[in-house]
Parts: structure tokens; sequence; C-alpha cells
């Protein structure tokens, strides 16, 4: 059984390739690129002509929320799973603010078996508290064990730095990361949007970016005190960058996210009272969007994640305050990564493809993101140059919610493929 | 004057017809006690104005004048005309008074019964009696004015505009296609 | 002259021309409120919903009595509690009153932007009665007919709002319309009570009022809201008083025609000191007056004056 992709152009960061050649899969694993002569293969394979177009490992989003089990009225592992294809992403990351939440052994086996029959590898996370609460260190270990690749307090940040010190001390035993939601709830009660003028004007609660950085600042010297592995998701302001940064410079072990939305939306897309562009932390200013390029850019921020917080129409057509956080990203993260990053220049194509693949596969300790022979056959093929009209209601995520909608953006992808299979785009493939 | 337009009364001719409505409205009401002009607005106003002066003079005596802004309590505002809103200038108490309402084209109707409710709500006037410059026909409402500068057939599609010194400069009634 | 829009949602987007005009019929409407018969036809067969998800007796009474003297039915809704409590959603009461007739909404949330939730949801007019911290458009229009009234303008002016302006949706619609008027804007208050930003909006911004009432035309003075002050933004109502309050004896400081308002209700001797809210200088019993003039005014243009065209 093979599968032959010929003519792409191959973009591997993590082995710094980037070359046009044919890729050759046999038996769901990656086992040429180079030269490949399809007719010296027996029939039972498949050759697609890609030329033109770009060949790179899977995309992983290492920050999702599958809402299964619990709140399968806005999405479930499989429709995640389905939507991610879709997007170009071979590995998914669920949070554990499931309900119940991902707190044990069983609800990560749960999430797991789920996964098997997902259009796309499912992988979790376990809550670092037990049930979100904030309160108790969950069954850490055990859930490693069962196979959770990291800890994390998303959603429900742990407000007590003793509690969140015994976190990450304890996982630094097992060696997987911390991945931090930084958010200073006492400053945050009520908040819809970014502290600033426009929502001065709009007369909404402001959710400073004080709430965040403050955070981010505990959780660093913590993780420094702790010898921990920390990841901090979804960076949004300037001040949060230069506070990696600086970690980053000590020698410390950390990882840094951010999301496309926070490098392609300011505050200002909340002016019509818009609830889809209400997420958590906030859209903020030009200056922070202009820094988190900036940060992606120097290295400082690793990992782009798309926070993929999917919610049902109804949550979301409510007065704003009132609708929850959150928006989906799985199916505009690429064509958004292009346009915003690729084009303008702040990235190059391999540079950017590296904080999809290379970037969260090292900060979660997984094998996957890379290219080399032999190791599994979760390729993405992407068109760069290909435009595109966001079409919220064509998405394969049960969910709507997406202030993209309607956009014209660059970058497509053609085609998924996951352990040798194509899950996504087989007709949209030219076979030879 | 632009082609289609015609001058169907002029200065003199509107000068007689208004003396001879004047006195009209005098006899009619055995003198100019009680009396009250309201001027329909905005066109009816400086043609009351006249009509007060004109009576005072014949009877020497002041007349009260006012100005009535109809605008609310018209049937057709969605589909017809408001100018600026102005509001109506009624100082007096119209109850047991002889009401003379002036406008300066009779219609439709449906102004003068605009008119007529808008007088009500402000007291209860013994009579009310209707004196307009030009009678087009067309009426839409079972309304006759009790007195009338001139009879002029008209069709529906020709515009009749009054001019008076007091806003365009001269008197005139024009008729345009 | 007419309003060429479906909604009154704020100030701010607001044009001068459309202040104007709306003043301009207000001044006009405000005599039918002292006839003997307060009421005329213009509005007969019209329906106009109250749909308040918050407590207030003023504003509703104001456009119920604006809409019923323009001959308007009027239905009023009060949502106890807000939309998180389970009961009908937002959208799903608005679109069963729509159904019903309802030509015109009047919303008061405690929501920001739920009047343009609103305006979206349904095609029937809607006139945002106060929603959240946001704008009070009527509110601001009739502080703008009263200054007028007062002061025979606006440009010019020198208006001093003091209190809670972070809070304060009344603060807002004053500002923009009062700086769109040509009016110089001075909003004072406790820093804690100071909106992020707010001198990025065309006024000047005080935190001492000695100083801030110092040669103004108008103050304009803020209610305390008692029920927002949960995160302590002040030490107490004692030193409120005596920082911010308006008393007489801080008036001397302004131009000795000053003109006191209070978009109500007050918390006498809190924000304002009895002697001054019953002076012959406070016209607040005059606001009243103008917001059902003002009230009367939008019903008018929007559901009576609109679409007029020169007539034959």
């Amino acid at each position: 059984m093979w599968l032959l992709l010929k003519n792409g152009r191959i973009i591997d960061p993590s082995q710094g390739l980037d070359k046009v050649a044919d890729l050759l899969i046999m038996d769901g694993k990656v086992s040429k690129i180079g030269k490949v002569n399809a007719k010296k293969l027996d029939n039972n394979g498949v050759a697609y002509d890609v030329s033109g177009l770009v060949v790179t490992p899977g995309l992983i989003d290492m920050h999702v929320h599958l809402r299964e089990p619990g709140q399968e009225h806005k999405e479930t592992i499989e429709t995640a799973a389905l939507a991610a294809a879709a997007g170009g992403f071979t590995t998914i990351v669920g949070m554990p603010n499931t309900l119940p939440a991902i707190d044990n052994r069983a609800m990560v086996e749960y999430v797991l078996n789920k996964g098997m029959s997902a259009a796309v590898n499912v992988l979790t996370t376990g809550a670092a508290t037990k049930a979100n609460e904030g309160k108790e260190m969950a069954e850490i270990g055990d859930m490693v064990n069962a196979g959770a690749v990291a800890v994390s307090d998303d959603a429900f940040p742990v407000q007590s730095a003793d509690l969140m010190r015994m976190v990450m001390e304890y996982s630094r035993m097992f060696d997987v990361p911390v991945v931090v939601h930084c958010e200073d709830k006492s400053m945050t009660h009520d908040a819809v949007m970014n502290e600033g003028i426009v929502c001065s004007i709009l007369g909404l609660r402001p959710w400073p970016r004080q709430a965040e950085e403050i955070m981010i600042a505990r959780n660093i010297m913590l993780a420094e005190l702790a010898k921990c592995k920390l990841h901090i998701q979804h960076i949004t302001t300037a001040a949060g960058v230069e506070l990696v940064r600086s970690a980053k410079a000590k020698g410390l072990n950390v990882t840094a996210e951010t999301c496309p939305q926070y490098f392609s939306l300011t505050d200002e897309a909340l002016n019509e009272y818009d609830s889809n562009a209400k997420c958590c932390p906030p859209l903020r200013t030009q200056a922070d969007v202009d820094a988190i390029k900036q940060g992606l850019a120097d290295g400082t921020i690793d990992v782009i994640a798309t926070d993929h917080a999917p919610h049902a129409i109804e949550e979301k057509e409510v007065e704003i305050p009132y609708a929850p956080f959150g928006m989906i990203g799985l199916e505009t993260a690429l064509p958004l990564v292009i346009t915003n990053l690729v084009k303008p220049g702040v990235l190059s194509l391999a540079d950017a493809i590296a904080k999809l693949t290379e970037a969260p596969a090292k900060a979660l300790g997984l094998k996957s993101g890379r290219l080399t022979e032999g190791s599994i056959a979760d390729i993405t093929v992407i068109d760069p140059e290909a435009s595109v009209k966001v079409n919220a209601s064509q998405m394969k995520s049960m969910a709507r919610n997406t202030p993209f909608d309607g956009a014209e953006l660059i970058g497509k992808t053609v085609a998924t493929i996951v352990g040798g299979t194509v899950v996504y785009g087989a007709d949209s493939l030219n076979t030879i | 004057m632009a082609d289609g337009v015609t001058k169907v009364m002029d200065e003199d001719e509107i000068r007689r017809a208004l003396r001879r409505i004047a006195h009209e409205i005098i006899e009619r009401n055995k003198g100019a006690q009680n009396l009250v002009i309201i001027g329909v607005q905005s066109r009816g106003v400086p043609m009351a104005k006249r009509l007060a002066d004109l009576i005072s003079q014949i009877e020497g005596t002041d007349i009260t004048v006012g100005s009535l802004n109809v605008a609310l309590y018209r049937d057709d505002y969605a589909t017809r005309s408001a100018r600026t809103i102005s509001a109506t200038e009624i100082s007096f108490d119209v109850t047991d008074k002889r009401v003379i309402l002036v406008d300066e084209v009779l219609f439709t109707g449906r102004t003068t019964r605009a008119a007529m409710d808008a007088i009500m709500d402000l007291g209860r006037p013994s009579v009310i009696q209707l004196a307009v410059l030009i009678d087009r026909g067309h009426k839409e409402l079972p309304i006759r004015a009790d007195y009338v500068g001139k009879n002029l057939p008209t069709s529906t599609k020709e515009i009749v505009e009054v001019h008076w010194v007091e806003t365009k400069g001269e008197d005139a009634v024009m008729i345009a296609k | 002259m007419k309003l060429k829009r479906k909604d009154i949602l704020g100030l701010q987007d607001m044009s001068t021309e459309e202040i104007r005009l709306i003043l301009d019929t207000a001044i006009s409407h405000k005599g039918i409120i002292s006839r003997p018969v307060k009421k005329v036809p213009i509005l007969k067969g019209k329906s106009v919903c109250t749909l308040f998800y918050e407590n207030s007796t003023r504003t509703r009474t104001s456009f119920e009595y604006a809409a019923k003297i323009m001959s308007a039915d009027t239905t009023s809704i009060s949502v106890a509690g807000s939309a998180i409590t389970k009961g009908e959603s937002f959208k799903d009461t608005l679109l069963t009153l729509e159904a019903l007739g309802v030509d015109l909404f009047v919303i008061r949330h405690a929501a920001g932007g739920a009047s343009h939730f609103a305006a979206k949801t349904v095609k029937s007019h809607v006139i945002n009665a106060g929603d959240g911290m946001h704008e009070h458009p009527t509110q601001g229009l009739l502080d703008m007919l009263t200054i007028l009234e007062n002061k025979g303008k606006i440009e010019g002016l020198k208006v001093l709002i003091v209190g809670d302006i972070m809070h304060s949706r009344v603060a807002r619609s004053n500002l923009w319309g009062l700086s769109k008027m040509g009016a110089e804007v001075r909003l004072c208050g406790p820093s804690t009570l100071l909106p992020a930003e707010v001198e990025k909006l065309p006024v000047k911004v005080f935190e001492n009022l000695d100083e801030a009432i110092e040669g103004v035309d108008v103050v304009n003075v803020l209610r305390i809201q008692l029920e927002r002050m949960d995160r302590g933004f002040f030490p107490s109502n004692r030193e409120y008083a005596e920082l911010f309050g308006v008393n007489k004896a801080r008036l001397l400081r302004a131009k000795s025609d000053v003109t006191i308002m209070h978009p109500g209700p007050m918390n006498r001797g809190v924000e304002i000191t009895a002697d001054v809210a019953d002076a012959d200088f406070s016209v607040i019993t005059d606001q009243v007056t103008n917001g059902l003039a003002v009230r009367m005014a939008l019903l008018y243009l929007l559901l009576g004056g609109g679409g007029h065209v020169a007539s034959a």
C-alpha cells in the first residue's frame, strides 16, 4: 500500500528541508523524499501530482476545545477532528475543561478512545486541579501514564500561587509541560473586552491587559522555582511577549503560543458588539498585534495554536455580556497565518509552518511534526496562493462562531493525510 | 416665466378677491365680534394676516390672528409632505369664538379636515368657517369653502402655486402642468 | 428634512443635522404638553412597546406618555432578572413582540449593546432607552434641549459632567452630543470612576471638582449608583460628598448664571446638596418635561414624519 505525492514543494522545518521533490508513503509511513518513479511501484497505490503545491508535516494544534464529553451540542470529538482535517491539522490536543473535567485516568482514556475513530490524531491534556476548581491537585501522574500529553488549567486559571507551584513541581516528575491560561480573575470580573478606549466607548466591562501579564510573570517565576516545563497559552499583549522574551533570555524552559485572532484582529472588531469577536483573553490593540508579530518573527512566540472554542448559535446570539468567550479556529488558522504573517513578510512560509508543526511537537514532546523517512505519514498539502472566502455555514465544525465569516483570505488546505490515508481533499488532488 | 407655467391671478385680482372675502366675512358674521382668524401653516398664514388687516380697517377693531400646524393631524404623513415643523401659534382660547380658517388652496380637503381636528383639540369654537383663495376641485371629503377667491378647474396633474409678496416678492397665482 | 435611520441607538454616530432636527421638532411639539387636550392623532394605529430589562420608572413613564400623546398604542413589558436566568431569550422575546405588530421598541437593558442587538434582530424601529454603561441617547438629547432653552445656544458653552463617569451612559451620550454641537465638555469624577483612556474622548478631564467647575455655564450632576459600587471605587458616601458633591460654595467658582442639571433620581446629600437641587438655577424638572418633548419628537420622526416629500 503506497501513496505518492509527485513534484511538490516539500517544506519540513525540523530538518531545514525546502525543495521540490516527490514524497512516497509506504504502509502509512514516510518512505522516501526525492525522485520516485511511480512505474516501478506495484499496483496497490495511487500517485498524485502536487506540482505547485506545498507539502508539509501535518499541522498540530495544541489548543482545542473538543467539548466532548458534556457539551456535544457545541462540538464532538468526531466533528472537531473533521474540522481539523479540513483545516490541515493532523493532530489536535484537547483542553481539560469538559463536563466533567478531564481530571483523571478514566476521562483521559475516554477522550483517547473516542479519538481512535476520529479523522485525525486526538490527544488530550489533563486538568491541573480536580474538577478544574483550582483547589486540589488532580491525579497528574495517573493521567500522564494514561496518555495525557500535558497538564493544563485552561479556562480555569489556578489563582493560588502556592497550588500552581505544587502543580509545576509535581509535573516535573513526569516530564510534561504545564500549559497555562494566564488570567488574574480578581481583575476580570464580568469582563467582556480589552480595557481601553474602544471598551470605554462601548460601555462594556473591561478585561485589563495586566490581568494577563501579572499571571504570565507569576507563572514564569513559579516555573523557574519549580524547574518545570512551562507553556504559556494564547499570549495577546506586548508586555506579555516581553515577559516571555526575558524568560527565554534567562534560559528558562518556557514556550509560548499565540492564536491567529491575536495577530489578525484588534478590539475594534467588537465595535458592532459582535459576540463572535468576544474571546478570552480578549482581542487587544494594534500595538499589541504588532508586538505579537514581532514576537513570532524573533522566535519569542514558538507556537501558533487556535484555541478552537466552539459554541452553539443560540449561546452566542445573545446580549454580548452574556455570550460565552471564544471562537472556532481550526478551519481558518492556515489562511490567516498565510494572509497576515507570510504574505506581509512577518514570517517565511517555512517559519510559519514550523510554528504549526515542529514547535508544538517539541513543546509537547511529540514524535510527529516532521517528514523524516520512517516517520508516521501525517502530511498536509497546501496551496499558499489560493484565494479563499471564509464561509462559516460550510464549515465541518458544528459551530459557526467565527468573526472571520466572509473574510477574503489567501492560502488553503488542499489535502490532509493522516497515517498515510487521505482524510480530507482526496477529490481535489490530481491523480496521475 | 418657465414653459408650461401660466399666471391665473395677478396682484390686482388677488387684492380684489381678498377685499370681497373680507366684506363677505363681516356680512355673514354680522360684524367682527368674537371673530378670530387662523391660517394653516405655512402658506395660509400670509393670507390670514391680510384678511385680518382688511377686516380691522373696515370695522375699526383689532382682529386676532393665529397660525396652525396640522402636521400632527394629517392622515397621509407616511406618503406626503412636511416642511420643517414650526409650532402652532394660537395664544388665545378658541372656545366660543367664530373661527375663520384660512388656507390658500382647497384641493382634496384633507388639510382642512386635519385643521378642524387640530382646532377642536384646542377648544370648542362656536363656529368654524373656511376661506380659501383658490378652490381647484377634486375634493375627497365632504368639505366646501365658505369664502372663495376664485374657482379654478384643474386637472390633478397640475400644480397650483400661490405667491405672496411676504414670501415670494409678488402676489400671483400660478398654474403649472 | 427627515431622519434617515431606522433606530436611535446612540449619539456617537449621529450628525449635528440630525440632532438639530430632533431638537427643533421637540421644541415644536413641546406646546402640546401644556394644552388642555394633550393628544394629537398622528400616530393613531402605531404600536409602541417599552421593553425594560432594568427597573426605571421615569424613563419608561416618559416614553409611554410621549406615545400616548401622539395617539400610539403602548405595551409595557418588564423582564425581571437578567437573560442569564432561565427563560425566553432576548432574541425570541423581540421576534415574538414584532410578530404581534410592534412598530417601535423602546429598550432598556443592563447589557451594553443590547439595543444594537435588538436593531439587528427586528425590522421594527428601536430606541435605546439606556444600554448598560453605553448610551442613553434620549437623556443626552433632553439635556441638550434643556441647555438650549436656558442658554439660547449650546456652541461655546462650558458644560461640566461630574460623578461616576465610568458607569454612566448619560455621561457618554452627553459628551458625544454636546461636543458635536460645539460645547466644551468637562468630565470630573474620582480617578477610580473615570473610564480607561478617557483622555482620548473629546473632553477635558478633571479629578478635582473645584478646578473643573471654574467658569462653567452648566453642571450636569450624575447619580452615584450605589448598586454599582460593589468594587469599592471610593471609601464612603461621606468622603464622596466632601470631594465631589455639588454645593453652593463650590458653585461660586462657576459662571454667575450657572445652570444645574441632574438626570435623576437624586441622592440628596451625596452628589448634590438639597439647596442646590431646589435652587432656582436648577432645571431638573424642566429636564423631565423636555424628556417628554424629545421622546415625542423621536416617535414622530421615526414613525410619522419620516419619508416626507415636497407637497403638491
